[in-house]
């Protein structure tokens, strides 16, 4: 495939991203327009902001990519995604403001007075922003692979230095705006192609999607292995090309793969006809279209425990998130930002319909990746697979982009609100410089991690991440808001006890190759267990030592929780300016 | 499962390494002489004590203070207490601590240095002996220090007595911190209370001057008048947001406009993410009244200032700079450095002063200014300070 105008697309998002960080919007305002500068951030701009840095790696190519191998289960990622608004709307939003917090140590500072218990919120945070970061690059090599064909990491490493050249330099500060007009852009992009791959899906006769046949190679398909592959044959295949096979070099046309498994050797090249059913990467699920179309027809082991430990992590991760939390700040009160909670539902759930779409057509079009197991590909292969001639191109070139986008939105909100908790509760050097040293440390730790992490899925690396600040920070904030008992050391003992155990479980699922034990659900998927484990630590540890509640426990209460313009902490008059406003026609 | 071990494995090193760390960085407790071992703990029970003795007598800080305090004098138990009660009893025989207040009157009244016989009759009580001593602040006794031992002795009454002067002196370093609160609390009220003379009777003039031709605009200046003296003046509160401090800073700009007209030209610049920073009561107006001055005073030529409020992650960055007649440098440095130069005003001296305070001494005004070459001046407000609140 041509790939120009693919490349063309990345390079105009990263170059688009650091014009704008070097010269930023540098509008000047005079003092007519006095109201208009200051005017604070509406809800809706800022709801569009959190949407465009929310919306991931793991949002644009990952949930396509795991719907696509792995069927309608995955469905529960991007409800997750978008739900876990809803938990945050109805009972953090709010009070999260009026505690004036800007990062999660500082809300933890607020609620209980505590240096331990910030360092330790502080301490989970970084942790959560490295392993959230790690996919965003990790997303970045593989698109850049598949549009262009470079290295794993070279995408990982332009998005890593784009954002830290941004964010050191001071661009990407003050960017509500940019971010905004981030998930406008990734509407677009992920919507228009959509349009138009449903209707070639139509022109093409609107083959049903869960037949009762395996999937198969709708015409003669090139397979390219990088790297030693291990395929499972469900039907004897008849292929041509040259390679490596079980040990065996093959060459030449009406070659034989029998049924069973077998090894393909980097470097190999094969054609399939159309027609052939697909064989799948041995450690994919793979089953007929139909069985695919069911909810846990995957079997595996224990499918409703990773089911719930799904819903559990997404549910009450979003709300650990340190760039979520950050861009609350922004708004004036708590009201605005239950307002802009309301609007993100909103926006992600139009988002979030489209993925799924990519991942269905996937099967009938794209089944190759099903051998390769690049199935977080789908997204940016389908355009131009689907569609012939340079309208499919120009569509792959725009979902490319739109990817980039979302790489690099994310890892620099990530970065931003990274390189604050590092530059203030680890290096202890404030000021411009402390923020510089944090957002280059911010960047290397997980760029570096990349190289060291195999073949996981960017949505499940995405997912341990929900499962630490689900399991950590969610007890903290939903008890610190909503219970007087909680004491310092129950905060603490709450946050290690569920913390920990799921950093160690995303650890160990990451670097060790444990998917074919039985508990590999229980370490991939920690947040059934860890969560209930963080909260009932939490307020167990909480009733055993009730001398350590914070003293001041109840002014804290009446100011999370009281709304602003009750004026319980002042006693503010309307202002003149009030009475000009409802004076004047 | 080798890898599951080989990562446990690491785990555990790691553990073990940062545990090692983590002992080899405490104190080290190896001492050539046993002279070097007895100072090195008594002066670090004693700064252990110092920092809630800091605080005051008050019942929580006092507790902690005192839990030191008896491990100094190694008595089985002490009170502190203040004019009125017993604010901390630490050690056995607690239901003595009724009593104290009464042995404390004739301290109270002497200012000396007393021990008292209990002689109590429970089994076991080691309450048998009172050694009360006085607490003085300028020379006044606002409580007592009360050890109680088994027996009297001679070196308990000295050692009593040593250890409530010391304690005395952070008591005193307490009052001296209360005392420059208080300082700074009385310069902001003065700094509200300044809107100068001049700057009424100009605003005043320049609003008369439009109410014939342009009423409209006489109203309007009239309401950012009233506005104005109405923030300056209010009366609650220490901080408040970016924003209210942004709208003043806005109707006493409007104001200077009716008085220069087309001489003053203002830019802003606000990044709408700082609005909501909490910041100190009247902490930028001044400066920017002060950019006025020395942006329009002694030129004919129009005078341009710049606002630039900035988001930097976690601080949020603010500059005011104008284009006038600057500052003397050294000047400039004495009425920083807290001698205050009438011709400076109160202002950037106090309001550098109260930054600091509230953030720590990296938080400071920064000031570049030259004679004839302008002024600029910056400001950084961490978005997040525990403890303040809008």
């Amino acid at each position: 495939m041509d790939n120009t105008y693919g490349v063309v697309a990345v390079l105009v998002v990263a170059l688009g991203t650091m014009l704008i960080g070097a010269y930023g919007l540098r509008i000047s305002r005079t003092t007519s327009d006095f109201y208009v500068a200051s005017r604070t951030v509406s809800p809706w701009w800022n709801a569009s902001a959190i949407g465009g840095e929310y919306l991931s790696a793991a949002s644009f190519v990952g949930i396509a990519g795991l719907i696509f191998a792995h069927g309608p289960d995955m469905l529960w990622f991007p409800v997750g995604y978008t739900a876990g608004y809803l938990v945050l709307l109805t009972l953090v939003a709010a009070p999260l403001r009026r505690s004036g917090a800007y990062t999660l140590p500082d809300f933890a500072e607020a609620r209980f007075s505590s240096p331990v218990v910030r360092r330790v919120a502080s301490g989970l945070a970084i942790a959560i922003a490295w392993l959230y970061l790690l996919p965003q690059f990790k997303g970045a090599g593989l698109t850049l692979h598949t549009v262009t064909g470079a290295p794993d990491w070279l995408g990982g490493l332009i998005v890593a230095v784009v954002v830290t050249v941004n964010v050191v330099s001071g661009g990407m500060r003050s960017v509500t705006f940019v971010q905004a007009f981030q998930y406008w852009l990734k509407l677009t992009a992920i919507a228009v192609p959509v349009v138009f791959l449903l209707l070639a899906w139509q022109a093409h006769g609107g083959q049903r999607v869960n037949g009762p046949e395996y999937p198969v190679f709708r015409q003669d398909t090139s397979v390219s292995f990088d790297t030693a592959t291990v395929v499972d044959a469900d039907h004897e295949v008849v292929y041509s090309g040259r390679g490596l096979v079980d040990g065996q070099r093959v060459e030449g046309d009406g070659l034989v793969l029998t049924q069973g498994e077998h090894t393909i050797a980097a470097g190999s090249t094969f054609v399939f006809p159309a027609g052939a059913t697909v064989p799948h990467l041995e450690s994919l699920p793979h089953t007929t279209n139909a069985n695919w179309a069911l909810p846990m027809s995957e079997g595996g082991e224990f499918p409703l425990y990773a089911v719930y430990s799904l819903i559990l992590a997404t549910f009450l991760g979003t709300m650990g998130l340190p760039h979520v939390i950050v861009r609350f700040y922004t708004n004036p009160n708590g009201r605005a930002a239950r307002r802009t909670t309301l609007i993100v539902l909103g926006l992600l759930g139009i988002f979030y319909l489209m993925p799924p779409i990519y991942g269905v057509l996937g099967r009938l079009y794209t089944p190759e990746l099903l051998l390769t197991g690049d199935t977080d590909a789908v997204v940016l292969v389908l355009p131009s697979r689907m569609i012939e001639g340079l309208g499919g191109q120009l569509l792959g070139a725009l979902v490319a982009g739109g990817a980039f986008a979302a790489f690099l939105s994310t890892s620099s909100g990530l970065m931003v609100s990274l390189a604050g908790v590092l530059s203030q509760d680890v290096l202890k050097m404030r000021g411009v410089r402390g923020f510089r040293i944090s957002a280059g440390l911010a960047a290397i730790v997980p760029l570096s991690m990349t190289l060291l992490v195999g073949g996981i899925p960017v949505a499940d690396m995405v997912g341990l991440a929900f499962a630490v600040a689900a399991s950590s920070l969610c007890p903290l904030l939903l008890l610190g808001i909503w219970s007087t008992r909680i004491t310092t050391v129950g905060a603490v003992a709450g946050m290690l006890a569920g913390g920990l155990p799921a950093l160690a479980a995303g650890i160990i699922t990451i670097s060790a190759r444990t998917s074919d034990q039985w508990y590999h659900v229980f370490l991939s998927r920690p947040a059934a267990w860890t969560v209930p484990l963080g909260f009932v630590v939490m307020y167990a540890v909480s009733l055993l030592t009730p001398g350590k509640v914070p003293e001041n426990v109840n002014r804290v209460m009446v100011r999370l929780h009281a709304p602003e313009n009750l004026g319980l902490d002042t006693n503010e008059e309307p202002s003149m300016s009030d009475i000009r406003r409802r004076t004047e026609p | 499962m080798t890898g599951l071990l080989a990562v446990g494995a690491i785990l555990l090193v790691g553990a073990a390494i940062v545990f090692v760390l983590w002992r080899g960085s405490g104190p080290r407790q190896d001492f050539l002489t046993e002279a070097q071992r007895i100072t090195f703990e008594t002066l670090h029970t004693a700064w252990s004590a110092a920092p809630p003795l800091r605080a005051g007598l008050v019942p929580e800080a006092a507790k902690k203070s005192a839990r030191h305090l008896r491990t100094l004098l190694d008595t089985p138990a002490l009170a502190l207490t203040d004019e009125v009660e017993v604010v901390a009893w630490e050690g056995m025989g607690g239901h003595h601590s009724g009593d104290t207040m009464r042995l404390a009157q004739e301290v109270f009244s002497t200012g000396r240095t007393r021990a008292f016989d209990i002689g109590c009759t429970l089994p076991d009580c080691p309450v048998q002996i009172a050694v009360v001593a006085p607490l003085t602040v300028e020379g006044h006794v606002v409580g007592v220090l009360a050890a109680y031992s088994r027996e009297a002795s001679a070196g308990l009454v000295r050692a009593t007595n040593e250890v409530a002067r010391w304690a005395s002196g952070q008591l005193e370093l307490a009052e001296l911190d209360r005392s420059r609160t208080r300082l700074v609390e009385a310069e902001v009220r003065a700094l509200r209370a300044q809107i100068s003379p001049h700057f009424i009777y100009n605003s005043l003039s320049a609003i008369a001057s439009y109410v014939r031709t342009n009423p409209e605009r006489a109203r309007t200046l009239l309401l950012d008048f009233a506005d104005f003296t109405r923030y300056s003046f209010r009366r609650h509160g220490d901080f408040t947001t970016l924003a209210e401090e942004l709208k003043s800073i806005d109707q006493y700009l409007a104001l200077e406009r009716a008085r220069f007209g087309e001489r003053l030209t203002v830019t802003l610049q606000i990044a709408p993410e700082v609005l909501s920073v909490t910041v100190p009561f009247l902490c930028l107006q001044p400066l920017v009244e002060n950019a006025v001055r020395h942006g329009m005073e002694g030129k004919v030529e129009p005078g341009h200032i710049q606002i630039l409020a900035a988001d930097a992650g976690a601080e949020a960055h603010i500059t005011i700079e104008d284009d006038g007649i600057g500052m003397d440098p050294e000047a400039l440095r004495r009425t920083l450095a807290g001698q205050v130069d009438e011709t400076a005003g109160i202002g950037l001296g106090n309001i550098d002063e109260r930054l600091r305070r509230f953030y720590g001494d990296d938080y400071g005004l920064v000031v570049e200014t030259a004679q004839g070459l302008g002024t600029k001046i910056s400001v950084r407000f961490p978005k997040y300070q525990h403890g303040l609140h809008a």
